[in-house]
C-alpha cells in the first residue's frame, strides 16, 4: 500500500528552482492497475522516480506498507528497489554486452539468491520470452528488450510494477503486447502496477487514471470515486480507504 | 552480494577492453618485476661482499694507511706503513699471540705472454702470504725470502691468469710473462712464472684466482712511478693472523699502541678486523639495495597511477551500467566493491606476473659479468616476493578505491541520465 501526503520535488539549476512537482497527494491500494496521465515536462518521471524509490522528494511523505520510506537512507532504499518494487524504464535501460537471463539475474545478483538461472528463466518464460534467453540487447527487438527488462523487474517477485512510459519507444502492436502482459500479470499475481503513458488507448487497459499537469495531480478517477461516494472531499487528513477497484 | 559474482563481473569488465587492461596491468608487472630483480642484484651484492669478506678468515686483523690531514696533501693515499711496521708486529716479544704477518702491495697490470693479454690484480707479496691467507701454491713454489732480498723478476700465478695465457697451469711453468703498468702499459718487465696457485674457484664476486703475485720488494724498488717519493718501503695493507679469533679484539689494540709509539704519537693508519670490514661493507651494500629498491618502487607508484586514471575513466564511462545497477538494487557497498575489486584483479594479476618476470630476470642475470670485471650476483628473498605482492595489492587497494567511492555515491537518477 502507497500513499503519499504533500510530496514536493523541486529542482535547482544554479539561482533557477523548477518545482517538478508539487503537493502531490496519492493512495494506491494493493492490486491497483493505475495510469498516470499529462502532458511533457508535467513532472509524470518525477513522481514514478519518487514512487520507485530512485528519486527522494524534496519533503512530503511516502508510506510503503507501513513504512516511511522518505526517512529511508541509501541502502536501505536499494533494498526497497530489490525487493519490493520492479522498475520499468522507457528505454529499457538493459546492460549492453549481457544475454537475456544474465539482465535478469542482475537483481538476485544483489539479493545473494543461488538459483539465479532457475528464476530468470522463469521470468523470461513468463513474458514470452523463453526462446530468447541467450540473445544480447542488440540481437532483440525493441518490444522484445521490454519485456526483458519486465522479466528482470518481476524475477524477484516484488509486489508492485512501476514502468514509466513502457511502451513509449513501441509500436502500436508491440504497445499491445506489453500491456496485455501487465494486465495478466496484475490479474493472475495481484500485482500492483502503475504505469506512465501518454496514448489514452494505452490507459483504457487501466481501471484507474491520474491525470497531472504542471507538476499537480488534477483529476483522479479514485479521488474522485470517493468524493462522490461520501459526503464531501476526501480529507488531507483521513486515511485513504482500501481502493474498490470499480 | 556474494563476492564470486563481484570477481565475475569484475573479470568481465576487464575483459570488454582487453588492450586498456593489458596496458595498466603492464604498469605493475614493470613496477613488481624491477622490485624483484634489482631487490635481487642488491641482497646478490650484500651476500658477494659478505662471502668475499668471511671468505678473509676471522683471525685476521688488517692494518692499512689512513688519509691524515697533517703533513702530506688531504685526499693522497697516506704512505705510513711500511715493511718495518710489519716486521715489528711480527716480533713474538712484543705480540706473542700473533702467529704470522704479511705484508703486500696491490696494482693493476697488463700481463702479456703468447700474444694473450690479460687485464689483472697485482699483489705484491713477501713469503708470509701463503700461510697467513691460507692460500698455497698449486704447482711450484710462492715468493721466497731470497726472491725478496734479490728484488727477483719472478712471479706466482692465479690459475685464471695461468690458463688464459698458457691454456693450463702446468704449461705456465718456468714460462716468461711481461707485467706492464701505466697507461697503455708502457712500463713492463719479463718475469718468470715459478709457481701457480691452488683455485679457490669464483663463488664470490671477487675472484681470488684472477691474480699474479710478484716479490713486495721488486714492486718497491724497481717500478718507479709506483713508488712513493717519500721512501721504498711503504706497504698498502698488512695482515695480521692471530691463533684465535677471540683474541682479535686485544690485539687489536695492542697493534694500534705498537705503531702509535712507532709513528711519534700519529694515528696514521687503520687497524681493521674481519667484522669491522664486514659492517662497513654491509652498510654499503644495504644502501645499494634501498636504492636500487626506491627507485623501483617509483615506478610501482606510477604503475599505480596508471591503475587510478584507468579507473576513474572506467567509472565515468560506466556511468549509466552504475545507474543501472543501482536502479535494480545495488548497495553502495556493491558498486564500491565491484571497483576495488577490479583494481586488485588487475593489480593482483600484474603482480603475479611481475614477480614472476623479475625471478626469471634475476636468475638469468645471475652469474653474467655483463662486460665487467666481476659476475653479478642475485639473490631473490621469498621475502621481496610477498612484500611486492602485499605492495601490488595495497597499490589496488590504494588507487582503486577513491574512483570506485566515486562510482558508489553516484545518484541513480543521475547516471540513468547519462549517455
Ligand atoms: N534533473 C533535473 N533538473 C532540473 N529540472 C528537471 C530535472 N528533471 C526534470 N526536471 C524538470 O522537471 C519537470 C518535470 O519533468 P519530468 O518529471 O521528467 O516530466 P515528464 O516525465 O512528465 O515529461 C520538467 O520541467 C523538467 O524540465
Ligand atoms: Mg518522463
Amino acid at each position: 500500500m502507497i500513499r503519499l501526503r504533500g510530496i514536493t520535488k523541486i529542482y535547482r539549476t544554479g539561482d533557477v528552482e523548477v518545482p517538478a512537482l508539487v503537493d502531490a497527494r496519492l493512495d494506491i491500494a494493493d492490486g491497483e492497475f493505475l495510469a498516470i496521465m499529462g502532458p511533457s515536462g508535467s513532472g509524470k518521471s518525477t513522481l514514478m522516480n519518487i514512487l520507485g524509490c530512485l528519486d527522494r522528494p524534496t519533503r512530503g511523505t511516502y508510506e510503503l506498507d507501513g513504512q516511511f520510506v522518505h526517512k529511508m537512507s541509501d541502502d536501505q532504499l536499494a533494498m526497497i528497489r530489490n525487493r519490493r518494487i520492479g522498475f520499468v524504464f522507457q528505454s529499457f535501460n538493459l546492460l549492453a554486452r549481457l544475454p537475456a537471463v544474465e539482465q535478469v539475474e542482475l537483481p538476485l545478483i544483489y539479493r545473494g539468491v543461488h538459483n539465479r538461472r532457475k528464476l530468470a528463466m522463469q521470468a523470461l518464460a513468463d513474458v514470452g520470452l523463453a526462446d530468447r534467453t541467450h540473445h544480447k540487447p542488440t540481437q532483440l527487438s525493441g518490444g522484445q528488450q521490454q519485456r526483458v527488462a519486465i522479466a528482470r523487474a518481476l524475477v524477484t517477485r516484488p509486489s508492485i510494477i512501476m514502468a514509466d512510459e513502457p511502451t513509449g519507444m513501441l509500436d502500436t502492436k508491440t504497445s499491445r503486447d506489453v500491456m496485455e502482459t501487465f494486465a495478466r500479470l496484475n490479474a493472475e499475481r495481484n500485482l500492483t502496477v502503475v504505469f506512465v503513458t501518454h496514448e489514452p488507448e494505452v490507459a483504457a487497459y487501466t481501471r484507474r487514471v491520474v491525470h497531472i499537469r504542471d507538476g499537480r495531480i488534477v483529476d483522479d478517477d479514485a479521488a474522485r470515486a470517493e468524493a462522490a461516494g461520501a459526503s464531501g472531499p476526501a480529507s488531507a487528513a483521513a486515511p485513504a480507504p482500501a481502493q474498490a477497484t470499480a | 552480494m556474494i563476492i564470486l559474482d563481484t570477481m565475475l563481473i569484475a573479470i568481465r569488465a576487464l575483459g570488454t577492453n582487453k588492450l586498456r587492461t593489458g596496458l595498466t596491468m603492464l604498469g605493475i608487472v614493470i613496477g613488481v618485476g624491477a622490485v624483484i630483480a634489482l631487490i635481487a642484484a642488491g641482497q646478490g651484492a650484500q651476500k658477494g661482499v659478505t662471502e668475499r669478506v668471511n671468505g678473509l678468515g676471522s683471525n685476521l686483523i688488517f692494518v692499512r694507511p689512513a688519509q691524515t690531514q697533517q703533513g702530506g696533501v688531504r685526499g693522497q693515499i697516506a704512505t705510513s706503513l711500511t715493511t718495518q711496521d710489519a716486521a715489528a708486529l711480527n716480533d713474538p716479544k712484543l705480540l706473542p699471540q700473533v702467529v704470522g704477518v704479511t705484508a703486500q702491495s696491490n696494482a693493476t697490470t697488463q700481463a702479456i705472454a703468447n700474444g694473450v693479454n690479460v687485464s689483472t690484480t697485482l699483489t705484491a707479496a713477501d713469503p708470509n702470504y701463503p700461510a697467513v691467507r691460507n692460500f698455497y701454491p698449486a704447482i711450484g713454489r710462492f715468493i721466497t725470502d731470497q726472491d725478496v732480498s734479490s728484488d727477483a723478476l719472478v712471479t706466482v700465478l692465479g690459475s685464471t691468469v695461468a690458463t688464459e695465457l698458457f691454456g693450463s697451469p702446468q704449461s705456465a711453468m718456468n714460462q716468461t710473462v711481461r707485467l706492464a703498468f701505466g697507461p697503455g702499459g708502457r712500463f713492463g718487465f719479463n718475469f718468470q712464472v715459478v709457481g701457480v696457485m691452488q683455485t679457490l674457484g669464483s663463488s664470490s664476486s671477487t675472484n681470488q684466482d684472477d691474480q699474479v703475485f710478484v716479490p713486495i720488494s721488486t714492486l718497491q724498488s724497481r717500478i718507479r712511478f709506483l713508488r712513493n717519493p717519500l721512501g721504498q718501503t711503504n706497504v698498502q695493507q698488512i695482515t695480521v693472523k692471530v691463533a684465535k679469533s677471540s683474541q682479535i679484539g686485544v690485539t687489536k689494540n695492542e697493534i694500534t699502541n705498537l705503531l702509535l709509539q712507532r709513528h711519534g704519537g700519529t694515528q696514521d693508519f687503520t687497524v681493521l678486523s674481519q667484522s669491522d670490514l664486514l659492517a662497513t661493507a654491509n652498510q654499503v651494500s644495504r644502501t645499494l639495495t634501498i636504492l636500487l629498491g626506491a627507485i623501483a618502487g617509483i615506478s610501482l607508484v606510477v604503475g599505480g597511477i596508471g591503475i587510478m586514471n584507468i579507473m576513474l575513466v572506467s567509472v565515468t564511462e560506466r556511468t549509466r551500467e552504475i545507474g543501472i545497477r543501482k536502479a535494480v538494487g545495488a548497495r553502495r557497498g556493491d558498486i564500491l566493491l565491484q571497483f576495488v575489486v577490479e583494481a586488485l584483479i588487475v593489480t593482483i594479476a600484474g603482480g603475479i606476473i611481475g614477480i614472476v618476470i623479475g625471478v626469471v630476470a634475476a636468475r638469468l642475470a645471475n652469474g653474467h659479468n655483463f662486460g665487467g670485471s666481476s659476475a653479478v650476483q642475485t639473490v631473490v628473498s621469498p621475502l621481496s616476493i610477498v612484500a611486492a605482492f602485499g605492495v601490488s595489492a595495497a597499490i589496488g587497494l590504494f588507487f582503486g578505491i577513491y574512483p570506485a567511492f566515486r562510482a558508489s555515491r553516484l545518484d541513480p537518477i543521475e547516471a540513468l541520465r547519462t549517455e
